[in-house]
């Protein structure tokens, strides 16, 4: 099915933009990421949300995400890895999934993604964001997978069920890697090799593969959606919530700061809003 | 026309001469299937100008190898045979035909 509304990213912004599209009767479509790697998730406690004070940042999270959902908001788990126009409607490409939409909330929190060097050259050529996608094309092969996401050790097992020969990096130890396979902790990673990738360097170490799976929380804005207007590193909006994209509106960290709850619940109210108005005039 | 089905058999045939873009793909990959319209609209577009072509990685593995493919979808572009560009993930139906048109 095409949705009105496809909100990227599962945090009070986006949470906030569903309701308020929900309400005015959108069809609407969540996309989130592991829950553990909600900025949100992770605060222990929240004392700045009007009348709601002294909660767990998690309890709060969850409360916000069943009032979306009973108001009929679905809900899907996966990485958004790129976003593309066409014919009036989004192609959103989820993991090895993809969906459409007629409008877009993006409220993806802060991203951070300072690239590894080699990464951007060898794109395509070893370097790859989805294991889903691209596991099968290197089965007997050793792979390296670069863990930043909190769902990264699930995805390391399924590249080691489907017959990759992997080794799992990551700079803190991950939780649910299968014990077959090994893990080394490293900081400091650069990809090497000629033609392809010939291994991964990390923290002076060569780890010969001949892919390295790079699994972070969500994309760079710039790759996400390659028009996008950005400013200081945050997407470019005005007082609706409406980015330089006809229908693309955002909302919460991924605008700017303050980086704070009630930030995020307001501007994801006026971007639900406007996006809905949006839609009516199609 | 039809996006043309190219199997390793008749690939470099098909690609020997004048100006041709192939969709490395598969059927499990989503971002592919976000692609596949852009591709059958292209294929009409310039019809008898560059031939559109598309290469399923699992029933053709020799051709992934063969041009290093690893990441799907990518679309690599030749001329008279050659190699010219390739384009990896989903891209705006622009950085297309932009190559298309520069090599027609």
């Amino acid at each position: 099915m095409i949705y009105d509304l496809a909100v990227v990213g599962g945090g009070p912004a986006g949470l906030s933009a569903a309701v308020q599209a929900r309400v005015r009767g959108k069809s609407v479509l969540i996309v989130s990421g592991d829950v553990r790697d909600n900025a949100l998730y992770k605060a222990q406690r929240v004392d700045n949300y009007l009348g709601l004070p002294e909660t767990g940042g998690g309890a709060l999270l969850e409360r916000f995400r069943r009032h979306a959902q009973a108001l009929g908001a679905q809900w899907k788990s996966g990485r958004v890895l790129n976003i593309l126009p066409s014919g009036g409607t989004f192609y959103l490409g989820i993991g090895s999934d993809m969906t459409q939409a007629r409008a877009l909330v993006l409220a993806t929190g802060v991203v951070r993604t300072r690239k590894y060097p080699g990464e951007e050259a060898h794109l395509g050529r070893g370097v790859s964001y989805c294991a889903t996608c691209d596991g099968m094309l290197y089965r007997g092969r050793a792979v390296a997978v670069v863990g930043k996401s909190a769902d990264a050790p699930e995805e390391a097992n399924y590249l080691q069920s489907i017959g990759c020969r992997v080794t799992y990096v990551s700079d803190r130890v991950p939780e649910g890697l299968e014990a077959a396979i090994p893990f080394v902790k490293a900081a400091k990673l650069e990809i090497t090799g000629e033609a392809g990738v010939e291994a991964l360097r990390a923290d002076g170490r060569m780890l010969p593969c001949a892919g390295v799976f790079i699994l972070r929380p969500a994309m760079a804005l710039a790759d996400l959606l390659p028009d996008l207007a950005l400013k200081d590193g945050y997407i470019a909006v005005d007082r609706n919530m409406a980015t330089n994209l006809p229908g693309v509106f955002a909302a919460g960290d991924c605008t700017g700061l303050p980086l704070q709850v009630s930030k995020a619940v307001g501007e994801g109210q006026v971007a639900g809003h406007r996006a809905a108005e949006y839609l009516d005039q199609l | 026309m039809a996006t043309i089905h190219l199997t390793k058999d008749g690939f470099d045939k098909a690609i020997s001469s004048g100006t041709a873009m192939v969709d490395f793909w598969a059927s499990w990959c989503g971002p592919c299937k976000m692609l596949s319209p852009v591709i059958e609209d292209l294929a009409g577009r310039y019809e008898g100008r560059a031939l559109v072509g598309k290469v399923n990685v699992d029933d053709e593995p020799e051709l992934a190898a063969r041009f290093g493919v690893m990441s799907i979808p990518t679309v690599l572009f030749f001329k008279d045979g050659k190699e010219i560009d390739r384009k990896v993930g989903v891209m705006p139906a622009d950085s297309y035909t932009a190559v298309l048109d520069a090599n027609l």
